[in-house]
């Protein structure tokens, strides 16, 4: 643990992601660079916490923005029918999360390659499928969370900062804790699955439970994530909880800095959101965005597999102690 | 040495990302949409500030997103061209001027929200907290709207909301949103009431809904009003907002055996659903839609709009003029209904819809605001608004100032219209009720 | 109830069959996953409606242009986004062609918006009983069979057809044998997108779409996949028309929201028991 924390590349990671979390209490308009970094600190974390099951383990969940939205309903359900307060509701949802991933994971985990991804799609499409139908979660409408709920946080400008430095120290523990796998036995574990499945087990690595783990893991985050966002949001709609989209463009965020390394997913996820919030309002480039980031995509799959961060890493040995 | 070329590195990367965040925060007009025009034929408010040499100028911006692409655009449009007609009248006639002698103007903000609450949230975000927008107009429909007025009341920010009915929106603990249309919630009652005035031996009714907040609301009000007048409801089902094949519930339909039909929910779905039902050959009495046949656009249905009944809070035929005004003991703003449709018709060369009035008498309800608090301070604005019980082109303007439904409009009534064919075989619209508005009596059954 | 309603969703099933015949045949030739396949039932469905709105021309005419325009689509992405990571693992080929999709939506969202399209095309009806049945959608799931027909007689009594079953069953000894690997697989994803655009210019003739109309028929294409066996044409027909049943017996039973439920419930379930399908045989 000590050898662990005397790592240069974890400072540089944590001290990256710190910069952006600081950035809003710097900035002269603090609402807008609040938004803006709350919306690179959401994906930094969804990213990281996909990285720990797509770049260790080598499992493509297409569907893990599953997580994000059933974690988001429990909370917010918690929130506006019970009161709860924003930091149990949080918790509430990365449990419930993170029992879903544990009830998946002994089932799908045992599938492989393209038809775990598919799987995971299909996961996805029928949980928002369910919540639709389901009325104690607003069915088709959703829920609105009561303005009073931001009263009893001393108003909305005092609500939406809470749930801002919420998410900032969430994204904090997932590099934290994502760096903490890569640098353990577990994490060795993981990426011999990866490298090899069939291998890692006659090694001795007890794959399906290290799978479910790792499914568990990067499950937890984002349910705690998705209270956070929808409670920022106010309302919460299936329509907005389990957008297959936005998963994929976790897989992007994650192959575009480098999956598998700790600080690729953070510098990918901020990459992709800068370039996404430049184009946004320009209704020249709105929808050209998503070209050009397909573009930037195939790119990357086709001529460095390995992401910025791999391929920096591959490039110059030497800084292979900086970037984990 | 080589430790220090790794924190060289470091530093290096750091700042580099640094430098990165900062950007974003400082050319925020060099990244910025060019403010697009929602259409083409709009007049620049030049020629008459010359004439107003007293006085401070003070530019109010109005900030809203429109659905210049996706499921809501038809409706969206007419709203956003409705409001500009508003703009450039006051622009035009020198803008409001108060008592101090400052002349105020407006200018506004808008960017495309592609008729997604995703980017409606994200989008005013961004009007409240970088582009400084003083008031807030809400997008078109009410489940964009939910979104957006919760974000206005994040930054205390006014807005007015139209194109938005739903009652739910309201009872949200809200203080500084206000409703310009007739809430959702009495949509279709008047539809149940014109039922039992043409056909009373029609027992069985049959609601087919979309599953947004707008619809579900008005058929849920509707549902227990047609109940208590001793109805029987024998299909009550939504459908999804994106539902193209309308095929399994028009079988319900016809199971059911209902005489009437009444539901939709806006104007993609609706136009869907009335084609297929005319596609199928379905026999239907009685049927009534939300949102879609209002919209002159209905008309391209051709045969299969033939029938259909629709709700809407404004038609250009509505006679509301100052003379009416003073016999309810209200007082008249604005402009006449018929003034309205030729300065809109002559503006974007097409008739004018509900939906266009709305955007218009958003408009109309912030400057009468302005005028009666003689003040831009949204504290008096607001407080003007809460006041203001008036009489427009549009129709009578109330809202709601109990804590339980803050903004709730509670003045404004509906209309009911049918698409029928003249002698001449076109297709025209006609107001069938209520009956002391009527245009021409019900086509029924449906054919 | 249950016949009208069955009617419509074997009718439908017709042309979902034949979309997920798109995905099934590039699956079963090359071990891909074509993740553009939605975003290219999108393009079918534009291309008749162009020719339609702007050219005045018949649809079914307009779609012996889609057909070749889908082939010559399907050959292009082969090359450009395929062809180099075609024995890479998974993950490279579902990331290049969902690459692929981000392309076209992208462009596609740009030029055409989100806003509904409807081509205004109709042939009347023809009443069975009680129920009316368009005449687009007979014709439609007739087109369907027609071209299931085609398919089989190209790649059982043609030499291209041939070639492409040799490739499918062993890409190694087809190269040894003088087969053009490389340009068959391409030709097989030609074919794949043609057949996804095939159905969704069918499609556009009695349902209204936007360009993100193709990701929810591509989703049920990976259902009828899974129903009918990744990898088996004639499976996805099948496959298909069981989705089709499923769609129109379910609504008989419960409230119509519950379909999608049900049906990826079966996916997962179907994934997780027989990943090669119900019907499936090849392994």
């Amino acid at each position: 643990m000590k050898k662990q924390l005397r790592n240069p590349g974890l400072w540089l990671a944590l001290a990256i992601t710190a910069a952006f979390a600081l950035w809003p209490a710097l900035a002269s308009n603090r609402a807008y660079a609040r938004e803006t970094s709350f919306t690179i600190l959401k994906a930094v974390a969804f990213a990281a916490s996909l990285n720990i099951l797509l770049g260790f383990t080598g499992y493509v969940s297409f569907g893990h923005i599953v997580f994000l939205g059933l974690g988001g309903y429990v909370g917010f359900y918690l929130m506006d029918t019970f009161g709860l307060h924003l930091a149990l509701a949080a918790l509430a949802g990365g449990l419930s999360s993170a029992i879903l991933a544990f009830l998946l994971g002994k089932a799908i985990l045992r599938l492989r390659g393209a038809y775990f991804a598919l799987a995971t799609i299909g996961v996805n499409e029928a949980m928002r499928a369910f919540i639709k139908n389901f009325e104690p979660f607003g069915g088709p409408i959703g829920m609105t969370l009561n303005f009073g709920v931001y009263r009893a946080y001393g108003g909305p400008d005092q609500a939406l900062w809470m749930a801002y430095i919420g998410t900032a120290l969430l994204t904090i523990v997932v590099v934290l804790v994502s760096f903490l796998v890569k640098t353990s036995r577990f994490g060795l574990g993981l990426m011999a699955i990866r490298e090899n499945e069939d291998a890692a087990e006659v090694m001795g690595v007890v794959a399906p439970n290290a799978k479910t783990w790792a499914y568990v893991l990067s499950a937890v985050f984002p349910g705690i994530l998705g209270v956070l966002f929808f409670f920022k949001n106010g309302n919460i709609e299936p329509r907005d909880a389990f957008v297959l989209h936005q998963s994929i463009e976790g897989i992007v965020m994650v192959m575009l800095g480098g999956h598998g390394t700790v600080l690729g997913p953070i510098l990918g996820a901020a990459a992709y959101q800068r370039l996404r919030g430049l184009l946004l309002v320009s209704p020249l480039f709105k929808n050209i965005q998503l070209a050009v980031a397909g573009v930037l995509l195939l790119i990357i799959i086709l001529f460095i597999p390995a992401g910025a961060v791999g391929w920096l890493r591959t490039r110059f040995s030497r800084l292979r102690r900086v970037l984990v | 040495m080589k430790k220090f070329a790794y924190w060289i590195m470091v530093m290096a990367l750091l700042s580099a990302f640094l430098a990165g965040c900062g950007a974003t925060e400082a050319p925020p007009e060099a990244t910025m949409a060019p403010e697009t025009e929602p259409t083409a034929a709009e007049a620049e408010p030049t020629a008459a500030e010359a004439e107003q040499p007293a006085g401070e100028e003070q530019t109010m911006v109005i900030g809203f997103t429109t659905s210049q692409t996706g499921s809501y655009n038809v409706s969206s449009l007419r709203q956003v061209n409705g409001l500009m007609l508003w703009m450039n009248e006051v622009n035009d006639a020198g803008g409001i001027t108060l008592s101090d002698g400052t002349v105020v103007k407006f200018d506004y903000k808008t960017y495309d929200d592609e008729s997604t609450t995703e980017r409606v949230q994200e989008l005013y975000t961004r009007l409240s907290t970088e582009d400084n927008a003083d008031f807030l107009i809400s997008p078109y429909s009410s489940g964009l709207t939910a979104a957006a007025a919760l974000i206005a009341e994040q930054y205390g920010k006014i807005m007015i909301t139209t194109g938005a009915a739903s009652d739910s929106t309201y009872k949200e603990g809200y203080t500084l949103v206000f409703q310009a249309y007739t809430p959702s919630s009495r949509y279709l009652t008047g539809a149940v009431d014109l039922l039992a005035h043409v056909d009373p031996s029609v027992k069985q009714l049959a609601f087919v809904y979309e599953n947004d907040k707008f619809s579900t609301d008005v058929v849920n009000a509707a549902n227990e009003y047609a109940e208590s007048l001793g109805y029987e409801v024998v299909l009550f089902e939504g459908y999804d907002s994106e539902t193209k094949d309308f095929g399994p519930f028009i079988n319900k339909i016809l199971e059911s055996g209902a005489q009437a039909v009444m539901g939709g929910g806006h104007f993609q779905d609706g136009s869907t659903f009335a084609r297929q039902v005319h596609e199928k050959d379905v026999d239907m009495n009685y049927f009534a839609l939300l949102v879609a046949p209002p919209e002159p656009d209905f008309a391209d249905l051709g045969d299969a709009a033939v029938g259909v009944i629709g709700p809407s809070q404004w038609e250009p035929l509505a006679a509301f003029t100052p003379e009416s005004a003073a016999e309810a003991g209200l007082e008249w703003f604005g402009v006449l209904g018929s003034e309205f449709d030729a300065a809109y018709q002559a503006a974007y060369d097409e008739e004018p819809s509900y939906h266009s009035m709305g955007g218009y008498v958003a408009g109309q309800i912030l400057q009468k605001a302005i005028m009666d608090a003689d003040s831009t301070d949204p504290e008096a604005v607001k407080a003007a608004m809460e006041a203001m019980d008036m009489l427009t082109a549009y129709g009578r303007i109330n809202f709601d100032t109990s804590p339980e439904a803050h903004g709730l409009q509670i003045g404004h009534s509906m209309v009911y219209i049918q698409w029928q064919k003249d002698d001449a075989g076109n297709l025209v619209k006609q107001v069938v009720w209520p009956l002391e508005g009527k245009t021409a009596d019900t086509l029924y059954p449906k054919p | 109830m249950l016949v009208p309603s069955l009617m419509d969703g074997l009718l439908l099933g017709f042309v979902y069959g034949i979309a997920a015949m798109g995905l099934s045949l590039i699956w079963g030739v090359m071990d891909v996953i074509n993740l553009a396949h939605g975003p290219i039932i999108a393009l079918g469905m534009f291309g008749i409606y162009l020719g339609f709105t702007g050219l005045g021309l018949n649809p079914y005419l307009m779609l012996i242009l889609v057909i070749g325009g889908g082939l010559l689509l399907g050959v292009l992405i082969y090359w450009v986004a395929v062809h180099r990571v075609i024995n890479a693992p998974h993950l490279s080929t579902l990331l290049a062609t969902f690459a692929v999709n981000m392309i076209i939506i992208g462009i596609a969202t740009a030029i055409f918006t989100t806003s509904p399209r409807n081509v205004d095309f109709n042939l009347g009806g023809f009443p069975v009983g009680p129920i009316t049945l368009p005449w687009t959608r007979i014709l439609a799931a007739l087109a369907s069979v027609l071209v299931t027909a085609l398919l089989y007689l190209f790649l059982y009594q043609t030499r291209p057809g041939k070639a492409i079953r040799a490739v499918s069953d062993n890409r190694a000894a087809a190269e040894l044998m003088g087969i053009p690997t490389s340009w068959i697989l391409a030709l097989a994803f030609g074919l794949g997108t043609m057949l996804a655009a095939i159905s969704g210019g069918l499609i556009s003739t009695f349902f209204p779409f936007t360009i993100l109309a193709g990701s929810s028929y591509e989703l049920k294409s990976f259902v009828i996949c899974v129903l009918g066996g990744l990898g088996n044409p004639l499976g996805a027909l099948i496959g298909g028309l069981l989705l089709g049943a499923l769609e129109g017996i379910i609504p008989a039973f419960m409230e119509t929201s519950w379909v999608p439920v049900l049906e990826f419930v079966l996916f997962v379930l179907i994934l997780l028991v027989r990943p090669q399908g119900l019907l499936g045989s090849k392994t």
